[in-house]
C-alpha cells in the first residue's frame, strides 16, 4: 500500500472576484521509502502542494489518502493530530522557538502528544544526536549558526517518529556546505527507510532525491515527461 | 497546564516593562480595595472593640424604665418586676449562641465604703457564682468566692488591681478588712482579666466613665448584697457569646424573654433591654462602610480598565506571534492547547497583578494606620477573592485574544514572517 496517493487535487484561491486553479488535477502516489524531490519556479504551486500533502490545508477537490486513509471532511485537531503523528515538516526558515534551547525546540512535537516530560527530554536529546548536534543541547536558536538550526528542525521533524518527512526548500537560507550537510542527513534517513519528499529550486539539490517531479503551473510531472506546454506561462 | 504556567512566566518575564504597565490597571485596582477593605475592617474592630470589650464578647442586659436604665442608686425597687431565677438564668443560657449567664447587682457610685480612712469611689458589684467566668476575670492572688461564702452569707470581698492602687496604696489587700455601710468585709482576693485589653469596656457606663472613673471594683457575693443594700433589688444580666456576630440577636432575644417572664405589672413601664452599644457600633461600621463602598465602585472601574489592558496586550502578543502559533498548530498543537496557553497567561499576567496589588495595598494601608492613626486590619477573605478575581479578569478578558490564537490558520500564520 502506498503512504500517500493524491487523485485529481485541486486547490482554488480566491483572487478578487475569480477563483484562480493553484493546483491542476494533481496525482501523485508515493511509496514507503521514496525520497523525491519536486522542482518548479517560483508560484508554480510547490508550497500549496506541500501544505495539502502536510495536512496544513485542504484541497479545493480530489481525494488524498495517507497510509491507506481518506482524510476527506476531518475536523481541524484531527488534523493536527495527524500532523503530530505522521508527518514531519522541515521549513525554509527553520521556525525554531527563539526563547526555546536546542533539546525544548525538539522536544515541542512530544508535549503535544502528551508525551511526559522526562521522556520528551530523553528523546529530543536521541534526536539531537542523530543530526550531530549533541554538544548544542543548550543552545538557544540565536546562538547557532543556519546550518545548525536546520539540523534542530530537522531533529524536531523526527523526533515523533513520523511516517513522511515534508521539507519545503530545507537548503534555501543555506551556503553550499551547510546546505550539503542537510542533504547528507536526508540520505542516511531515506536510507533508514523514511519516505522524504524536498522541494528545491536548486537541481544539484534535487539530484540527491530518489526521483525528482516537476511543477509548472500547478501541473505536476514526472521528470521523465516532456513538459506539454512549455513556453505557455506568461 | 504546568509548562503553560511556566511559559507564560517566561513570556512574562520576557517583556518586563510591557508586562507591569499592563499589569498597573489590576495592580491599582486590587490595592486600593485591599487598602480600603482594611481599613473599614480596622475601624469596624477598633470600633467593636472600644464598645464591646474585645475577647470578652458580653452583651449586658438592665432593667429599663420608660426607655432608661433603671438605676438602683437612685431609685426604689420596681413594682411588679420580679427577680430572676436560677431556672430563668438556665432558660437565658439555652438561648443560641448563648454560653454562659451571670446575674449581678451594681452601683456605679458607690457610698460609704472606706479602708481605714479612704474613701473608695469605684463601683461595686454583687455576683453570683458565674460573674467571673463570664467576663475572664482570674483571681490573681488569694481566693475566689467559695460555695460557702454564698451558702454562709460570709461578709467577703474581691477586689480589682485599681483598687489595690487607689485604695490599699499597693499593698496586699488580702486579709484586709473594709467597711461597707457600716459592715465589715473581709478581703479574700484580687481579679485581674485574664487577657491584656486596654481599655476593657463592660458596660455603657464603663465606656462613659472608663477615662475619669478607674478607681476600681469592689465585689460580693450577691448573698450578703442586702445586708449591704436592699432586698429583692431585680438583678442585671451578664451574657456571655460565642462570638461578636450573635451578640446582638441573643441579647435580644434575652431582653425579650426577660421582659416577657418578669414583668408582671405592665403599668410601670418597664421592660428589659439589651446594652445597645452594639447597635451604635453596628450604625457607625454602616456609616463608614457606605462611605467606603463608593471607593469600592471606583476600584471596581479601575479593575474593568486594567481588564480592558490585558485583553488590549494579548492581542497584540496574539498579532505578534503568529508564527510562533503557526508552527506549533503545524507540528501538532490542538485548538484547545492554543487557548490554553494564552489564557493561562493572560490570567497568570492578572494574578501576578493582583499579587503585586494585595501587597502594596497591605502597604499603602499600614502606611495609613501609621500616619493618620487609623486602624488597620488585614483581611485574609478579601486577599483571597482579590487574587481570585485577578485571575478571573485575566481568563475573562483573556478570551478574545485566546480564541483568536487558536483560530489562526497555520499557512497563513507561517507565511507571515
Ligand atoms: N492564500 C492564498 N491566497 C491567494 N493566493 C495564494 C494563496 N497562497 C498561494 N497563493 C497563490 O498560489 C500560487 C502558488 O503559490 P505557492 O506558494 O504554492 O508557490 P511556490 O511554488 O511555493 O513558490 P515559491 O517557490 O516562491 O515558494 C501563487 O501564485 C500564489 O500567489
Ligand atoms: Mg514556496
Amino acid at each position: 500500500m502506498p503512504i500517500l496517493k493524491l487523485t485529481d487535487i485541486c486547490k482554488d484561491y480566491q483572487q478578487g472576484r475569480e477563483p484562480v486553479r493553484v493546483l491542476k488535477n494533481v496525482n501523485l502516489t508515493v511509496e514507503r521509502g521514496d525520497y523525491l524531490a519536486i522542482m518548479g519556479p517560483s508560484g508554480s504551486g510547490k508550497t500549496t502542494l506541500m501544505n495539502i500533502i502536510g495536512c496544513l490545508d485542504v484541497p479545493t477537490s480530489g481525494s488524498y489518502e495517507l497510509d491507506g486513509r481518506d482524510l476527506k471532511n476531518l475536523s481541524d485537531d484531527a488534523l493536527a493530530e495527524i500532523r503530530n503523528k505522521h508527518i514531519g515538516f522541515v521549513f525554509q526558515s527553520f521556525h525554531l522557538m527563539p526563547k526555546l534551547d536546542a533539546r525544548d525546540n525538539v522536544a515541542l512535537p512530544l508535549l503535544y502528544a502528551d508525551v511526559p516530560l522526562k521522556e520528551r527530554r530523553v528523546r529530543a536529546e536521541e534526536a539531537l544526536k542523530a543530526v550531530g548536534l549533541e554538544e548544542r543541547m543548550d543552545f538557544f536558536p540565536n546562538q547557532l549558526s543556519g546550518g545548525q538550526c536546520q539540523r534542530i528542525a530537522i531533529a524536531r521533524a523526527m523526533v515523533g517518529k513520523p511516517d513522511l518527512l515534508l521539507a519545503d526548500e530545507p537548503t534555501g537560507a543555506l551556503d553550499t556546505k551547510s546546505g550539503n550537510q542537510i542533504m547528507e542527513i536526508f540520505r542516511r534517513l531515506s536510507e533508514e527507510g523514511m519516505t522524504i519528499i524536498m522541494i528545491t529550486h536548486e537541481p544539484s539539490i534535487a539530484a540527491c532525491a530518489d526521483k525528482t517531479y516537476h511543477i509548472l503551473d500547478g501541473e505536476l510531472r514526472t521528470e521523465t515527461e516532456e513538459p506539454k506546454e512549455a513556453g505557455h506561462e506568461d | 497546564m504546568v509548562e503553560n504556567i511556566r511559559l507564560a512566566f517566561q513570556g512574562i518575564w520576557g517583556h518586563k516593562l510591557r508586562s507591569v504597565l499592563t499589569m498597573l490597571g489590576i495592580i491599582i485596582g486590587i490595592a486600593a480595595i485591599i487598602t480600603i477593605v482594611s481599613t473599614i475592617k480596622g475601624t469596624n474592630e477598633q470600633i467593636k472593640e472600644n464598645l464591646i470589650g474585645a475577647g470578652n464578647n458580653v452583651v449586658t442586659v438592665q432593667l429599663n424604665q420608660g426607655g432608661y436604665s433603671y438605676d438602683m442608686s437612685w431609685n426604689d425597687i420596681p413594682q411588679g418586676v420580679r427577680r430572676i431565677t436560677e431556672e430563668t438564668r438556665q432558660e437565658l443560657e439555652a438561648i443560641d449562641g448563648v454560653e454562659k449567664v451571670s446575674l449581678y447587682h451594681s452601683r456605679n457610685y458607690a457610698e460609704g465604703i472606706f479602708y481605714l480612712n479612704t474613701q473608695f469611689n469605684g463601683e461595686i458589684y454583687g455576683i453570683d457564682r458565674y460573674y467571673l467566668n463570664v467576663y475572664g476575670l482570674q483571681v490573681k492572688y488569694g481566693r475566689g468566692f467559695t460555695a460557702s461564702d454564698y451558702t454562709d452569707f460570709r461578709k467577703v470581698a474581691l477586689v480589682d488591681e485599681n483598687t489595690v492602687t487607689t485604695l490599699f496604696g499597693g499593698e496586699s489587700p488580702v486579709g484586709q478588712p473594709i467597711e461597707l455601710q457600716g459592715d465589715v468585709f473581709t478581703v479574700v482576693g484580687v481579679v485581674a482579666l485574664s487577657e491584656e485589653f486596654a481599655p476593657t469596656i463592660q458596660s455603657i457606663n464603663d465606656y462613659w466613665l472608663y477615662a475619669d472613673r478607674s478607681s476600681g471594683r469592689i465585689y460580693l457575693p450577691d448573698a450578703v448584697w442586702p445586708t449591704a443594700y436592699r432586698f429583692d433589688e431585680p438583678q442585671n444580666v451578664a451574657i456571655k457569646v460565642e462570638n461578636t456576630d450573635v451578640m446582638a440577636s441573643a441579647g435580644q432575644a434575652a431582653a425579650d424573654l426577660l421582659t416577657e417572664k418578669q414583668i408582671v405589672d405592665t403599668n410601670g413601664d418597664f421592660d428589659y433591654r439589651s446594652q445597645d452599644m452594639l447597635e451604635q457600633a453596628q450604625q457607625l461600621q454602616s456609616m463608614s462602610e457606605s462611605t467606603n463602598a463608593q471607593l469600592i465602585w471606583i476600584a471596581g472601574i479601575s479593575l474593568l480598565v486594567g481588564g480592558i489592558g490585558v485583553m488590549n496586550i494579548m492581542l497584540v502578543s496574539v498579532t505578534e506571534r503568529t508564527g510562533e502559533i503557526g508552527l506549533k498548530k503545524a507540528i501538532g498543537a490542538k485548538k484547545k492547547r492554543i487557548l490554553l496557553q494564552f489564557l493561562t497567561e493572560a490570567a497568570v499576567l492578572t494574578s501576578l497583578g493582583g499579587i503585586i496589588g494585595v501587597i502594596s495595598g497591605i502597604g499603602l494601608a499600614q502606611l495609613i494606620s501609621a500616619m493618620m492613626q487609623i486602624p488597620v486590619a488585614i483581611d485574609v477573605t478579601a486577599i483571597a477573592i482579590s487574587v481570585v478575581f485577578s485571575t478571573l479578569i485575566g481568563v475573562v478578558f483573556g478570551l478574545l485574544p485566546a480564541t483568536q490564537a487558536a483560530n489562526l490558520n497555520p499557512i497563513d500564520a507561517l507565511r507571515r514572517d
